[in-house]
């Protein structure tokens, strides 16, 4: 089998907390995998060792097959790594063309920004990709004045357009209405009719389940076990999920 | 003002607001040209009136939508106009007559070729209070450097050079040590000014053999006879700073991390060098303005660049920006220099004693600062 992200004996501490303890973590190509697992289990940490945010003090990374050391923000996102942080990371006083091309500015090759094409970019994804056609919208607009679904519909846009080969959904469901949770699992999907694959993570396992091929639970640090979604119904895998909280192992 | 940051919401608006009227202007102007449209027009064809309430619905949009994105601009142009009329009604001869204008331009492009580039530390989310002392330590290069070499364009770049590099000291102390930069340019403020005050013991160094050469025409010649030099260099700040924070990378980098570090640094913008720029370009424009300043008293007091620090912060703040970061325009800063500036003649000027300028400096300091915080808040409810 490909694999798109392989990560191979993974640790990371923060001072005196083991975050991550000799993890190995995998996704295929054209694959939804699902990170569950009890707050502090490592989950964050482990997502942000991909996206170049943290360093690992030890194990390696391959994307695509090869070797990455010393990755960067700026470089995962060139490599075609793209998170689907909650509406946090939004700029919320900027307008809506600035947080679309957050970090990745359309420039010249001396840095001056194409404004223009990243207006009509903006408005073309709008419209094209979310199918917003509210006025509020518009690329001018101030990201603050959206509702928590149309924050949440930025963030995706975003991860879209720059072509990510592996989308990381990092929560993507808090705060979001029944409706627009139900428009964004149908996305989801999209991204694997879309020959992508993608990593998500969720408190909800009900919200995982539906959509995921595989589900990973990490527990303090460490895997604790996975399954793919069709061996496994959403009871048996609660039930699972509920023994690793108390006692530390699945069975 | 009351519309206050770039984009609020519209339902802000207050009755007599600066924006409200000019609300109203356009919106009296455009009615009125379509009713002329529609008079043509009447022979040939009655206009469906759910046309025309959804194009004056969309009017409106566009109308709430740029008093939305140019409130800030509208409203301090508002208060300068304002403000203009004012001292001409209270102090006619003194404001009617070009004099004033001169020495306005003279005087206040020091502190506005300071303020400009401090308006992007400001959106950064940062603060500097060393720049007074900037001037100083940057003219302290000068005089050692040119007298000795006889070059005063090795001299003026080492001025130059040395504002930078004294500006990213500032920054890089903020940024790798991770120290409040309030606190960190209170402490360089007082070194530097300590550095001048050592070297020089206290004497200052005449300037007057730098008269007629070109470096004294250019920086603070009068063309024509009455444009002062200084005033070009600061509009020259002004486009280049302009053009930086709304059209280079740098800028947009500038709102972003000043707006959510978090989410910038998430989305693999590089925080620490985007802070430590800003900062060492407001060292270079400090030590730029101090040459400028004792020029043009054709001397260099150690004392250069005390009494620049309120003025310089509040003519920022009542341009606009926002103290928490995130939010600020160059036009808003260049006018609030222009407001600041005027202060002190106006007051006189119409009769005050000079005792109310500080009392209004500090008035609009706090006034421009809470109407902020107060703005901000409610866009985070909403």
């Amino acid at each position: 089998m490909d694999y798109i992200l392989e990560m191979r004996n993974i640790s990371k501490r923060f001072g005196e907390v083991n975050a991550l303890r000799q993890v190995n973590f995998a996704v295929a190509c054209n694959e939804v995998v699902g990170l569950v697992g009890d707050n502090g289990a490592g989950k964050s940490t482990l997502i942000k060792i991909v996206t170049g945010y943290h360093t690992p003090d030890s194990g390696e990374v391959y994307f695509n097959g090869q070797k990455l050391e010393g990755l960067s923000v700026a470089e995962a996102r060139q490599l075609g790594i793209e998170t689907v942080y909650q509406e946090r990371a939004l700029a919320n006083l900027q307008t809506l063309w600035r947080n679309i091309f957050m970090g990745r500015e359309l420039t010249t090759h001396l840095g001056f920004l194409d404004v223009n094409g990243m207006k009509q970019e903006t408005e073309k994804l709008m419209i094209g990709s979310m199918g917003f056609t509210s006025a509020a919208v518009a690329p001018d607009a101030v990201v603050g004045t959206f509702s928590g679904g149309e924050k949440q519909g930025v963030s995706i846009v975003r991860a879209l357009y720059f072509n990510a080969e592996l989308i990381i959904l990092d929560e993507p469901t808090m705060g979001l209405s029944l409706s627009e949770t139900r428009k964004f699992l149908e996305f989801v999907q999209g991204i694997k009719k879309a020959g992508k694959s993608s990593i998500f993570i969720d408190h909800n396992v009900f919200h995982v389940y539906s959509v995921a091929d595989r589900i990973v639970v990490l527990d303090r640090g460490a895997v604790a076990g996975e399954f793919l979604t069709k061996d496994i119904t959403l009871d048996e895998l609660m039930e699972k999920m509920y023994r690793v909280a108390q006692t530390g192992s699945l069975d | 003002m009351e519309q206050g940051t770039g984009g609020q919401r519209s339902g802000g608006v207050r009755p007599c607001s600066p924006a409200t009227l000019l609300h109203v202007i356009i919106q009296l102007m455009c009615s009125s040209n379509n009713i002329n449209l529609g008079g043509k027009k009447m022979t040939s064809r009655v206009e469906d009136p759910a046309v025309a309430i959804s194009r004056r619905r969309l009017w409106h949009g566009d109308l709430a939508r740029f008093a939305r994105r140019y409130g800030l601009q509208i409203g301090i142009v508002g208060v300068f106009l304002a403000m203009w009329a004012f001292f001409i009604i209270g102090a006619p001869r003194t404001f009617l007559a070009p004099e004033i204008y001169g020495a306005f331009m003279s005087t206040i492009p020091f502190f506005a070729i300071m303020a400009l580039p401090l308006t992007m530390v400001i959106i950064a989310g940062e603060i500097d209070l060393s720049f007074g002392s900037i001037m100083a330590i940057g003219v302290l290069v000068f005089v050692n450097v040119w007298p000795r070499t006889g070059n005063w364009a090795l001299a003026f770049v080492l001025l130059l050079v040395t504002g930078f590099l004294v500006g990213l000291l500032n920054g890089i102390i903020v940024v790798k040590f991770g120290i409040p930069s309030l606190v960190a340019t209170i402490g360089t403020q007082f070194f530097w000014r300590g550095v001048v005050l050592v070297v020089t013991g206290g004497r200052p160094a005449s300037l007057v053999p730098l008269k007629g050469t070109i470096l004294h025409q250019a920086l603070v010649g009068r063309l024509a006879g009455y444009v002062p030099a200084q005033m070009i260099w600061a509009i020259i700040v002004a486009v280049v700073v302009w053009v930086l924070l709304n059209r280079h990378r740098f800028g947009a980098h500038v709102y972003l991390v000043g707006d959510n570090r978090d989410s910038a640094m998430l989305m693999g913008v590089n925080v620490d060098r985007t802070r430590m720029i800003a900062f060492a370009i407001v060292g270079l424009a400090a030590a730029f303005a101090g040459l400028l300043a004792s020029l043009e008293v054709n001397y260099f007091w150690v004392n250069l660049g005390e009494g620049y620090l309120l003025r310089t912060l509040a003519s920022v703040f009542l341009g606009g920006t926002s103290v928490f970061g995130g939010v600020g325009t160059i036009l808003g800063t260049f006018i609030g220099c222009f407001i600041i500036g005027a202060i002190e003649a106006g007051t006189v000027a119409i009769g005050l004693s000079g005792f109310w300028t500080q009392l209004i400096y500090g008035l609009i300091i706090v006034v421009s600062v809470s109407m902020h915080s107060v703005l901000r808040r409610r866009l985070a409810r909403s």
